[in-house]
């Protein structure tokens, strides 16, 4: 029997016990998959975190967890970061010595974190505005590659961001945002993102408001003016805006003092080493801020991981092995089965070597199958994996 | 066709030993093989087949001395000129009938053109009434349908000698007589000799000559 011969007859009976075959491959598949599809993905995650930690000099949040702080500067997760006031920002700018960009990550539209900033941030992560233009006012807002892909958001359409709960009325204020710019992807937690200016952010927490004119609003609406009192108190029932256009901007206006509202990050660009030593001296020490050099975070953050990774393959092994141990008896069990066929196909006359190539052609057929699909499982993930985990680890 | 000589064979771990004198059989006979269970049929049919050989003494079938020969040879020798149809029809599940029929012809290169096994094994399965099944597995066939398909498969190269161990150990009696006269007319049209191992008495008479495997062993049988 020629090596055609051995090939329609095992293909044939591959395809005869075709369930117990597309099991054994997926399980090969799964073994030679797993194992360096972890490695990949640790190390394409250290890069992509690594790269993003390493572009961001300082970070200056309130006091409680650095990690947590450079999860919400750099990739928008973690928004119960305690807050710090907006004065921080102000202060920093005031030495001189850096750069100083505000960051309010805390609301979210759907899936998208809604980030509160100034247009520096922009010039910092070099983003680019694909479509449209950049924020010019408060209820504006520009988002990332990947929110307008996935929803296909385009220049005009509107954003609403979410309630923090549903039946809290006095809590979040869903605020309907127009979109005014589509960014450039850029591969990073900026492209699942939505931009707005910090007032909108204060807008959305209920920071700030506007509602129908006082003077304007009908008497069932007023209260009360007690007195000579000229404050004039409003109930309930007075209409307030739910999104800010041409005609009602002039309405919208904050209570008490702005440098005191809330951000949950300051993003610091030092102008030269010297300054960045200096602005650590000064606010290292200080009791009401926390600063932290985002990349050695991170660099903490993986020796942890890879302490874990290795008993993470180290179970994988194990399971590894047991896979292939019952992939083995399988093949065992089926060349017992199958005796009195070989027995058979030996006195029509088929060489041993070809009966040899039969029984090694079913083993060889399933690695060979599972090691082709887990090579190309693993090289489409490693050529997409920095795409998408520089999105997702956001 | 077949002569063998003082053949003694015995299995290495059995107490068990075949000795035959002499057995002669010509070109184109037509041999039923009886005899107790245990006496040594399959195992001279496998002597015969040359799948074991004998110790000692001489065995020439088709032309060819098992004795001198390899395993390799003595397998190409058997795929070219021997047809083996066993009893409990040894059908691959996972093959057509069609695919069955031609599974001799798929292990040796030596079988003709590829045409050629194709109108064989279609006016084969036509004259054993099996046309209509030979895109089906053989789990979809009848037992008497699945003996014919097995004896198709020996009969598909053509061979000089068909070597049939109990092909109708398992049929009724209808399906039985519908086998041994497929098997001995197609031995007839290509001339081929035949040796059949039997327990059926009412299928003897079919042929030139029926041997007892024990008096085969004690005197000298010839033609």
């Amino acid at each position: 029997m020629n090596l055609a011969g051995v090939w329609h007859l095992g293909v044939r009976y591959l395809r005869c016990s075709r369930a117990k075959t597309i099991l054994l491959v997926a399980a090969f598949s799964l073994v030679w998959f797993l194992p360096p599809s972890v490695a990949i993905l640790v190390r394409v995650g250290e890069q992509v975190l690594q790269a993003r930690a390493a572009s961001t000099p300082l970070l200056v949040g309130a006091p409680g967890s650095p990690l947590e702080l450079v999860f919400n500067g750099l990739y928008f997760t973690k928004p119960k970061t305690p807050k710090l006031p907006f004065e921080v920002v102000e202060e920093i700018q005031s030495t001189d010595f850096a750069l100083a960009i505000p960051l309010y990550a805390r609301f979210a539209s759907g899936e998208h974190r809604i980030v509160g900033t100034s247009l520096d941030y922009f010039a910092f992560r070099k983003l680019e505005i694909a479509n449209g233009r950049s924020l010019l006012r408060t209820g504006e807002c520009v988002v990332g590659a990947e929110v307008a892909r996935r929803h296909g958001i385009r220049v005009g359409d509107a954003v609403i961001s979410s309630p923090e709960a549903l039946f809290d009325l006095a809590g979040v204020y869903p605020l309907k945002m127009t979109v005014v710019g589509v960014l450039g992807a850029n591969e990073s937690p900026d492209d699942a993102a939505i931009f707005t200016d910090l007032r909108t952010c204060w807008i959305i927490e209920g920071l700030g408001h506007g509602h129908e004119e006082a003077a304007l609003a009908g008497a069932d609406e007023r209260l009360a003016t007690e007195g000579n009192d000229p404050a004039i108190r409003l109930n309930a029932s007075v209409r307030t805006y739910h999104e800010i256009t041409p005609e009602n901007r002039n309405t919208f206006h904050f209570h008490g003092d702005l440098d005191a509202l809330p951000i949950t990050a300051v993003v610091v660009v030092p102008r030269d080493t010297k300054s960045q030593a200096l602005l650590k001296g000064r606010l290292d020490g200080r009791e009401d801020l926390l600063l932290v050099e985002p990349a050695g975070e991170i660099q903490e953050l993986f020796a942890t991981v890879f302490r874990v990774q290795g008993f993470v393959m180290a179970l994988l092994a194990g399971i590894g092995l047991a896979t292939v141990a019952i992939g083995v008896l399988v093949f065992l069990l089926s060349y017992r089965l199958r005796r009195a066929e070989f027995a058979h196909l030996r006195l029509l006359g088929a060489e041993p070597a070809s009966l040899a190539a039969l029984v090694v052609f079913e083993a060889v057929f399933v690695m060979g199958t599972s090691l082709l699909i887990a090579l190309t499982g693993l090289l489409v993930l490693g050529k997409t994996a920095p795409a998408w985990m520089g999105t997702m680890l956001g | 066709m077949i002569d063998a000589r003082d053949i003694l064979f015995a299995y290495p771990a059995a107490a068990f030993s075949l000795e035959i004198s002499a057995l002669q059989v010509g070109r184109g006979e037509t041999v039923a093989l009886v005899g107790p269970s245990g006496c040594g049929k399959t195992t001279l049919l496998q002597l015969l087949a040359g799948v074991e050989v004998p110790q000692s003494g001489a065995l020439t079938v088709a032309g060819a001395e098992w004795s001198g020969m390899t395993r390799a040879a003595r397998q190409a020798h058997r795929l070219g000129r021997i047809g083996l149809v066993p009893q409990n029809f040894e059908l691959l599940d996972y093959l057509t009938v069609r695919e069955n029929i031609l599974l001799p012809c798929r292990l040796g290169s030596a079988l003709g053109a590829a045409r050629d096994r194709e109108e064989r094994c279609l006016s084969l399965s036509e004259r054993a009434g099996i046309e209509r099944h030979l895109s089906k597995y053989p789990g979809q066939l009848s037992q008497g349908e699945r003996q014919r398909a097995a004896l198709c498969r020996g009969l598909i190269g053509q061979p000089e000698l068909i070597l049939a161990d109990e092909p109708t150990g398992n049929l009724d009696p209808e399906n039985q007589d519908r086998i041994v006269a497929l098997l001995l007319d197609e031995a007839k049209m290509i001339d081929a000799t035949v040796v059949m191992v039997t327990h059926e008495p009412s299928l003897l008479p079919r042929f030139d000559r029926a041997l007892d495997l024990r008096d085969l062993c004690k005197k000298e049988v010839g033609v």
